[in-house]
């Protein structure tokens, strides 16, 4: 590992130093305050490395990395998150007693996770990655241990996550058993021959296991229970920072593998995306909880990104790309609202605490609209310009009938996304007063929630430069 | 730069709109008002501007166009172009929506900041459908008209607007989700034909299109228009929508929406796919038909004004859908006019109905009566517009009827004898309309204010567009005929 090497791994070691340097501090002197600075702190100098990583060029660091444009792309993407959710964080936290220097470790570390997984190139750095995740989740989601639901949840996430992570392991073993190699290059070169049973069998349990980290349906059953009872930030997190670095993952690893050569992969892919599609916009249908309602929606829309996924070429990557953007930052407004909206007190759950919202904040609902909005797909917003590409990149692969399921699940999601919307203008009497709940928004989250509404809304204007830059982040790992 | 503005205008207004009526509401209408004004004087710039018929032909087809690269990574363009029919259909958006801001200026009192930000937003919307080129812009387009008309029923509707927003909403996006698949598969038929990532209808429409794709793809534009329009099945949005729409809601709806499906037909699902269109025309005119009488039946039996309004509707843009696809020139311009026609009179028809209920509080018949004696004005109005709406000779709506069946009878007896029955239905039932609420034993006790004289002046200025274009459709259909000429399916 020569000194190259070192700088263009300057985000994850800007990382590693920082969440050793929360260690340390709480031994000096305990201090939720300085754990939150240390980590805002660590999250910023890490964007600031991204482009010194950038500059040192595209290359592979060891057998188990990949720093090129398309790890620097998703990893500007998790940090600028990372460090979204984290002023959230601070936020959620400020109005409720007790020490919070494990939380923001715990931040850092699933960060770290998901940057290793979207960088990997090989099946241990992969299973390190993932496992780095997992295990920092383990402890966010049950982070209110003192409720029986919160460790309900976590104990079901730690259970499915394990069992997961026994399918993505035997997978593994499987692959190495007939490749006897552990990069994912090495295995197209064995599939050119003709990819064998036991590999194929290898790849789809390993699917398996992804599968459950993303919550696709059948392996969604966590989703709901860990979005309704971890804390707000948290389930934010998961929703963006958790599955998109899974999707990112899978988009290389599909490429590079040749994934697409398994005629039963693909379609068993397809069934998944389908079911995911459909389940996730039904089951979302009648639910009383807002944040149930966008557990399912969040498997909705990891559905329709396995569209572009199993569409492939270079504009699947592409299109999931852009679409993974806009999601984060729909699902950061969205899930932003719903922390300041329980800053102080209580979950911020059931819809009734969002009705009427509009006349007692507009700014909170006008920003919530819009993530609604372009979780919905509506124009103006960048959901409709990334809903289009998926289409646009299903299409270009021929999978029409995919593209009509995606049309149909997403005019049933239409239904509760605008339930949701009209019923924060709606003119009955608020379901909290405004005296009932304490504590402000605060400014400096309450800016940042404006600058991802004006992010989004810019998307869906001006989406030129974003497509560009993915254009060019991607070339490296899809060609074209 | 003025099609532009022609979008952006109202946008802006509306957002401006919203800001500062949070401080005050009359700063909202007055920059609702401010905003259609700006649109409505850059129209009637364009008016002055056109071209005598003669000078404009296929090689000189737009007036204006602006074209700008948007997403040109996947070929996505800024294309706007305006021609007789654009500017015909832009001309109207502009009327209805001074018209839909007159009526709401002292009936909408709650949130009046938001209602003018979505009320802006349809018309930039509607405004961005009558002139954009682009397939991926006329979807997005299309979409924007949606989200704010759905608030405008579910927040300041009726009784059971809720139902009626969600009926609506999915009714009208199912067909545009489906049109923008079909969109997508012409996309990538001419690449894969030309290598040319493109999403201009113009482009696209030296597309081959082999099999059964035609007819796929078609259909796809089709069932988006015919759900807006709407076509006989597809109607069971329609009544609900415009009953329980506010005043300005129903006007937009009734006045403007169901065009953009007919503006659709004509600008883009018969020039794209003239063989697959040919052979869909028989289907077609069946359904415009059966959309004729039952829509004209059906009004027959309604008791709420609103409602009875709706059903006429479905009648006549039967009419229209007859004229689009009846394969004859008279019959294509006689559809235009009467699109625009029936604007303006469903327009003032709404707002008159909006009138009586913000008055006495009821839409329902039964209950209504006597107007004549207390409300002169009002009364009088109500029987011009239903006149004009049932087609007497000398109004617009005549005009256009009369033409659509001309050309229709010229190439199809049989459509033509049918739909011609259901004029005799519309006299019923605009007969009937006046008589229960104007005349009879008078039900109002307490005293009642007549039209003031703002709403004077509005259903003034649409008598005075009606009269014109009964009396001289010359003038307008000269000016459209031009472009009309270029669709294959309209040369009879």
């Amino acid at each position: 590992m020569n000194m190259s090497d070192l700088v263009s791994l300057l985000p994850l070691l800007v990382l590693v130093a920082a969440a050793l340097a929360v260690l340390v501090a709480a031994v000096v002197r305990r201090s939720t305050q300085a754990a939150s600075w240390i980590t805002l702190a660590g999250l910023g100098a890490a964007l600031l490395g991204v482009p010194a990583a950038a500059r040192s060029g595209a290359m592979r660091v060891s057998d188990l990395i990949a720093v090129d444009g398309f790890t620097l792309f998703f990893t500007v993407l998790l940090l600028a998150t990372a460090l979204v959710v984290c002023l959230l964080s601070v936020s959620y936290w400020r109005g409720r007693r007790g020490r919070r220097e494990e939380y923001y470790l715990l931040l850092l570390t699933a960060t770290i996770g998901a940057i290793v997984v979207v960088s990997s190139i090989h099946y241990i750095s992969l299973i390190l990655g993932i496992e780095i995740l997992s295990v920092s989740f383990f402890v966010l989601v049950a982070y209110r241990r003192h409720k029986a639901e919160a460790l309900e949840a976590g104990m079901k996430y730690l259970v499915l996550a394990g069992v997961s992570t026994a399918f993505l392991l035997f997978g593994v073993a499987l692959i190495y058993a007939e490749v006897g190699s552990l990069g994912f290059q090495d295995v197209v070169t064995s599939m050119a021959t003709g990819p064998g049973l036991v590999a194929t069998a290898g790849v789809g349990l390993l699917l398996v296991g992804v599968g459950f980290k993303m919550s696709l349906v059948p392996f969604h059953l966590w989703t709901p229970d860990v979005f309704q009872a971890a804390p707000a930030p948290v389930v934010a997190f998961i929703a963006t920072v958790s599955k998109g670095a899974i999707l990112a993952l899978m988009l290389r690893y599909a490429a590079v593998v040749a994934l697409y050569q398994s005629r039963s992969l693909v379609a068993a892919l397809g069934v998944i995306s389908v079911l995911s599609m459909l389940a996730g916009n039904l089951l979302a249908l009648r639910q009383r909880s807002l944040r149930r309602l966008l557990a399912y929606s969040s498997i909705a829309h990891m559905g329709y990104l396995l569209v572009a996924l199993i569409a492939g070429g270079t504009r699947g990557p592409e299109a999931a790309g852009f679409y993974l953007v806009v999601y984060f930052l729909a699902t950061l407004c969205v899930f932003g609202v719903v922390v300041l909206r329980a800053v102080g007190r209580g979950q911020a759950d059931d819809l009734e605490d969002f009705r009427a919202l509009a006349w007692e904040r507009p700014g909170l609902a006008a920003v919530m609209a819009i993530g609604m909005l372009s979780l919905a797909g509506i124009p103006i917003t960048g959901g409709f310009l990334g809903k289009f590409y998926l289409l646009l990149a299903g299409a270009s692969a021929g999978l029409y009938p995919l593209a009509a399921v995606l049309v149909a699940s997403s005019v049933i999601g239409l239904f509760y996304y605008l339930r949701v919307v009209a019923g924060l203008f709606t003119s009955e009497e608020p379901g909290i007063r405004r005296s009932e709940w304490g504590g402000s928004a605060g400014t400096v989250s309450g800016l940042v929630l404006g600058l991802l509404t004006a992010a989004l809304t810019f998307l869906g204007v001006y989406p030129r430069l974003l497509v560009g830059l993915i254009a060019v982040a991607m070339r490296g790992v899809f060609g074209g | 730069m003025n099609l532009a503005f022609l979008v952006l205008v109202p946008l802006i207004a509306g957002l401006l709109a919203w800001l500062l009526g949070r401080k005050s509401d009359s700063a909202a209408r007055l920059t609702a008002f401010v905003g259609l004004s700006i649109d409505l004087g850059i129209v009637i710039s364009l008016w002055v501007r056109f071209p005598r018929a003669a000078a404009v032909g296929p090689g000189n087809r737009w007036l204006e166009q602006l074209d700008l690269p948007w997403i040109p990574q996947l070929g996505i363009r800024v294309h706007l172009a305006l021609d007789g029919l654009s500017l015909l259909l832009v001309s109207l958006t502009a009327v209805l929506g001074l018209v839909a801001l007159a009526v709401s200026w002292s009936s909408v009192q709650k949130r009046v900041g938001l209602f003018h930000f979505h009320l802006m937003f349809v018309l930039a919307g509607i405004m961005g459908v009558f002139l954009t080129l682009d397939l991926f812009l006329f979807a997005l387009f299309w979409e924007l008209m949606l989200v704010p008309t759905y608030f405008l029923i579910v927040i300041w509707g009726h009784e059971n607007r809720q139902s009626a927003g969600i009926k609506f909403f999915l009714f009208t996006q199912a067909g545009g989700l489906l049109m923008i698949l079909a969109i997508l598969g012409l996309h990538f038929l001419h690449a894969s034909q030309t290598g040319e990532y493109t999403f201009d209808a113009l482009r696209l429409a030296a597309t081959h299109l082999p099999g059964r794709w035609g007819m796929l793809l078609m259909l796809g534009f089709f069932l988006a228009f015919a759900v807006k329009l709407p076509a006989f099945p597809l109607h069971p949005w329609l009544p609900d929508a415009h009953t329980e729409a506010p005043t300005a809601g129903s006007i937009i709806l009734a006045g403007l929406l169901l065009k953009t499906g007919a503006y659709g037909l004509i600008r883009f699902a018969l020039p794209l796919f003239p063989q697959a269109s040919a052979r869909l025309a028989p289907w077609a005119m069946v359904l415009a038909v059966a959309g004729v009488i039952y829509g004209g039946l059906a009004a027959f039996g309604q008791r709420d004004i609103k409602r009875l309004i709706a059903y006429t509707s479905i009648s006549h843009l039967g009419f229209v859908l007859l004229g689009v696809y009846a394969g004859s020139r008279a019959a294509l311009e006689g559809a235009v006019l009467l699109m625009v026609c029936h604007g303006l009179t469903t327009g003032a028809l709404f707002a008159l109905a909006g009138g009586i209920q913000d008055r006495l509080g009821t839409r329902d018949m039964a209950s209504l009566g006597g107007l004549w004696s207390v409300t002169p004005r009002l009364a009088a109005m109500t029987l011009f517009f239903a006149l004009a709406a049932m087609g007497l000779p000398g109004l617009g709506n005549f005009a256009g009827e009369f033409l659509v069946l001309l050309g229709v009878f010229a190439v199809h007896l049989l459509p033509a004898l049918l739909a011609a029955t259901a004029m005799i239905v519309s006299v019923v039932y605009a007969l009937t309309l006046v008589r229960r609420t104007m005349f009879g034993p008078s039900r109002p006790a307490a005293a009642v204010v007549d039209l003031g004289a703002t709403e004077m002046i509005v259903m003034s200025g649409l008598i005075l567009l009606i009269l014109y274009l009964g009396l001289f459709p010359q003038t307008v259909i000269d000016r459209i005929r031009p472009f009309l000429q270029i669709i294959p399916g309209g040369i009879g």
